[in-house]
């Protein structure tokens, strides 16, 4: 992190008034540095979840094999799904909603840059809490989806599913308090003439997914109170033998969960669809019509949830309608695809790392988006149910779909927060041994899946014929290992030595690149005015914007203090949570009293109390 | 609560709707608090009857104690309006005796649902009796933790009242914790038709 901070320093003499130190990063309350905190964590926790994953693989290298046991395997498993879907993916996307978008719309920081700090730490301190299950020996265990009622405390009496709720339920705090803070950011902050229609893609992506946070957190936290209450206090949401319905937890988890999917799709389609026509030289190919189809996924993306319960025996209508249902998604998003190389077609294509990653995005998310609409038939999916070849399908979604959009964001938006590239050779080797490694460790599993091995199982018998999908699974495994090293070793390396980079570092057109790089810790020294939606791009308009965007001002924005509180009342939530374990109802309320402490020094804090101090 | 004039502090308070950010923020979790009620509310009405073992609804409900704690917080939502009306006039006698008729009113429908849980608890109705016990206790709870922290909310305004620091600049203070308060009455009004009144 001070990394950055240097090079800044260095870079632009104008940055005098920004304290350096890890105090003031700790304390922050700018968007920027809390976007920088949460990539770090995020790619933290994507290597935890890497290891666990590497270790999966070691396990079904060879059939029979006892490298590690059946419960550590069902620990790595559930802790690898939910590392990588709640610690990794969501929060990654939140890092560049919190760098990029403020500066896409010519905003001087998000609605409520306090609110902010206090989502970036829940999410800590709720990442390290579900990961201190590792330390106790009782990490989660039940898969992420958390199926009723093999959570029950009959089936499961460890610690390992109380860690599980309550370490989601802290987490969903945080992306509930984002989703707030960004749809109030995008709605009142924007410039001058940015209109709606002339936002970027990234920022209309980051809207949809927002409002898909509020509307879908809300129901897993519900889902998990339930689950707490069953567990802690002898509730019977789902005790079969009190008359409830096991697969009431069903609906409830993918009533969110399969909005989820599109929660962390969402930003990736946002952020290739400002690549992909900043190196193809075209403003992006029916822009209005790529906005829709982001909505009307969202929309969409409410109404299929139960294409994930084809097994459960919801009964030929439910099952009919959520057929089509899931079949009709496929269109707006297959409108995106078509856009996308329509966007390229007569392009002067730059094939850059960042664009490199794009199109790698396009190519896979399609093969996944096919295997998709293959198991959207139910009939089909009666087949391919929890075989490998659903985890195919998510992997081709998720990590083709996902992270490669993250990664090329990375490159492409890295300029922008540091000043200086990111190395393209070391890039090529990521982009390369990311493309060979990803195909080589999910294409085999859509073989062993249709051989009939099945998901979640800690080994498999050598008369089954998947040992060679296996092996190949194995390698391409640790080949994607090795390029999220060379990213990092990139990362590391070209935040103090890469090639300077001016303000608009690839000639793209969106409002972000009219500022300094890295920006000032108010952005914008006063708010210009927008008049298109490739302000950059047409020549007036951009003069127009650099005589204010590239000034000196006379007198510096003032800007909101750091604070400490923040992370009082998130250590709070936190620990109220995790006092619920003890299972005495009263206990957590010695943390609710340290939060609601907290909250009232934070609400009585004055934002600008250090402005009076400096003067 | 000086926070939303922070990043337009010197483009005098500019937001591009001409909106306010905090209500802006608020009302969006407010719509994020529907889902969080409908979810409890739907599993109440997916589980309504299916309970094994009593008692059952009909044994425990007292339909027009509830009737009167339902007024009473009703009541409360009027008066919180005047305790606004109050604020924005400037007037700080009046503010003062309307946020107390709010906190009062709001903490007597809570005295009616501690009554109303002992009751229910000692005719044998527990979180682990049945479905019943479990999907009200939970749902009724929850609601009822939102009153609660209203009361502390509208308190901590009182108190501000009363040392002269809510002047009409602030009364936007008061609003947001007013869209609140409606919010929560509104939730219970659809709590007590579909879980009391329609059995």
């Amino acid at each position: 992190m001070s990394v950055a901070t240097e090079s800044a320093a260095t870079t632009h003499d104008a940055h005098h008034g920004e304290p350096t130190g890890l105090w003031s990063w700790i304390t922050t309350v700018d968007h920027k540095r809390i976007g920088i905190m949460y990539f770090l964590t995020s790619i933290f926790f994507l290597l935890v979840g890497g290891l666990e994953a590497l270790l999966i693989r070691i396990q079904l290298f060879k059939p029979e094999n006892d490298f590690i046991s059946a419960e550590l395997y069902n620990q790595l498993f559930t802790m690898h799904g939910t590392t990588m879907i709640f610690l990794v993916a969501m929060p990654m996307a939140v890092a560049f909603f919190n760098y990029v978008v403020p500066l896409q719309i010519g905003a001087r920081d998000v609605a409520f840059p306090r609110l902010n700090a206090l989502s970036y730490w829940i999410y800590l301190f709720g990442g390290l809490y579900l990961n201190a299950s590792w330390f106790v020996g009782q990490a989660p265990n039940t898969s992420w989806v958390g199926y009723a009622n093999l959570t029950s405390t009959q089936f499961s009496p460890g610690l390992n599913v109380d860690f599980w709720v309550l370490g989601l339920s802290i987490l969903g705090v945080s992306s509930i308090m984002g989703g707030v803070n960004f749809i109030t950011t995008i709605i009142n902050l924007r410039a001058p003439g940015m209109k709606l229609m002339r936002m970027p893609l990234f920022t209309w992506m980051t809207f949809v997914t927002s409002f898909l946070l509020i509307t879908a957190l809300p129901v897993i936290a519900v889902a998990l109170i339930m689950l707490a209450f069953d567990r802690f206090f002898s509730a019977n949401f789902f005790n079969v033998a009190a008359g409830a319905d096991p697969v009431l937890w069903q609906h409830l988890f993918w009533i969110f969960g399969h909005p989820e999917v599109y929660i962390l799709v969402l930003p990736a389609f946002g952020v290739i669809s400002d690549v992909i026509p900043a190196f193809s030289r075209k403003p992006l190919f029916g822009y209005p019509v790529v906005v829709y189809a982001g909505v009307l996924i969202g929309f969409i993306g409410w109404g299929v949830w139960s294409h994930h319960m084809f097994t459960s025996g919801m009964g030929p209508i439910a099952d009919s309608f959520f057929v089509a249902t899931t079949m009709i998604i496929a269109i707006p998003t297959g409108v995106k695809i078509f856009n996308w190389m329509a966007t390229m077609w007569g392009g002067a294509i730059r094939f850059t790392t960042a664009m490199n990653f794009a199109v790698g995005l396009v190519a896979l998310f399609t093969v996944g988006g096919l295997s998709g609409v293959m198991h959207a038939s139910a009939p089909v999916d009666l087949q391919q149910h929890d075989s490998y070849f659903v985890v195919a399908h998510f992997h081709y979604v998720i990590v083709g779909g996902i992270l490669l959009g993250m990664f090329s964001g990375l490159y492409y938006w890295f300029p922008k927060v540091t000043g200086r590239y990111l190395s393209e050779k070391a890039g090529a080797w990521h982009f390369w041994t990311t493309m060979i490694g990803f195909n080589l460790t999910f294409f085999p599993m859509h073989f062993s899946g249709m051989f009939g091995m099945p998901r979640r199982t800690w080994t498999y018998q050598s008369e089954l014929g998947v040992q060679l999908y296996n092996q190949m699974s194995t390698v391409g495994g640790f080949i994607l290992g090795i390029s999220t090293l060379i990213m990092l070793y990139n990362v590391l390396k070209s935040a103090k030595s890469g090639a300077p980079a001016g303000s608009n570092a690839w000639g793209a057109p969106s409002l972000e690149w009219s500022i300094p790089s890295p920006p000032h810790h108010y952005n914008f020294p006063a708010l210009p005015e927008v008049r298109s939606r490739e302000p950059m791009w047409h020549d007036d308009e951009r003069a127009a914007i650099e005589a204010v965007t590239l000034a000196h001002p006379a007198k510096e924005p003032e800007m909101p203090g750091p604070s400490f509180w923040p992370i009082v009342v998130a250590s709070g939530v936190t620990a109220t949570w995790a006092l619920v374990m003890t299972g005495v109802w009263w206990v957590p309320l010695i943390g609710l009293a340290y939060t609601t402490f907290g909250v009232f020094m934070w609400a009585f804090e004055d934002p600008f109390k250090h402005l009076e101090s400096s003067h | 609560m000086a926070e939303a004039a922070a990043v337009a502090h010197d483009d005098h308070h500019y937001t591009s709707t001409g909106l306010n950010s905090w209500k802006l923020g608020f009302w969006t979790l407010i719509g994020s608090e529907c889902l969080f009620f409908g979810t409890l509310i739907s599993t109440y009405m997916v589980y309504k009857g299916q309970s094994i073992v009593g008692p059952f609804s009909g044994d425990v409900f007292d339909i027009p104690l509830t009737t009167i704690s339902t007024f009473v917080l009703l009541m409360s939502s009027l008066a919180m309006v005047l305790a606004l009306d109050g604020v924005q006039r400037g007037n700080r006698k009046l503010s003062m005796a309307w946020l107390g008729v709010v906190i009062v009113l709001g903490a007597t429908f809570l005295g009616f649902q501690v009554y109303e849980f002992n009751h229910f608890y000692h005719v044998g109705l527990g979180l682990d009796t049945n479905l019943l016990g479990s999907s009200f206790y939970v749902l009724t709870g929850f609601h009822g933790a939102h009153v609660f922290f209203g009361v502390v909310w509208l308190t901590t305004l009182f108190v501000m009242s009363a040392r002269g620091k809510l002047p009409p600049s602030k009364a936007l203070n008061v609003e947001i914790a007013g869209l609140y308060w409606h919010f929560v009455d509104v939730v219970w009004i659809v709590i007590f038709v579909l879980v009391y009144l329609i059995q």
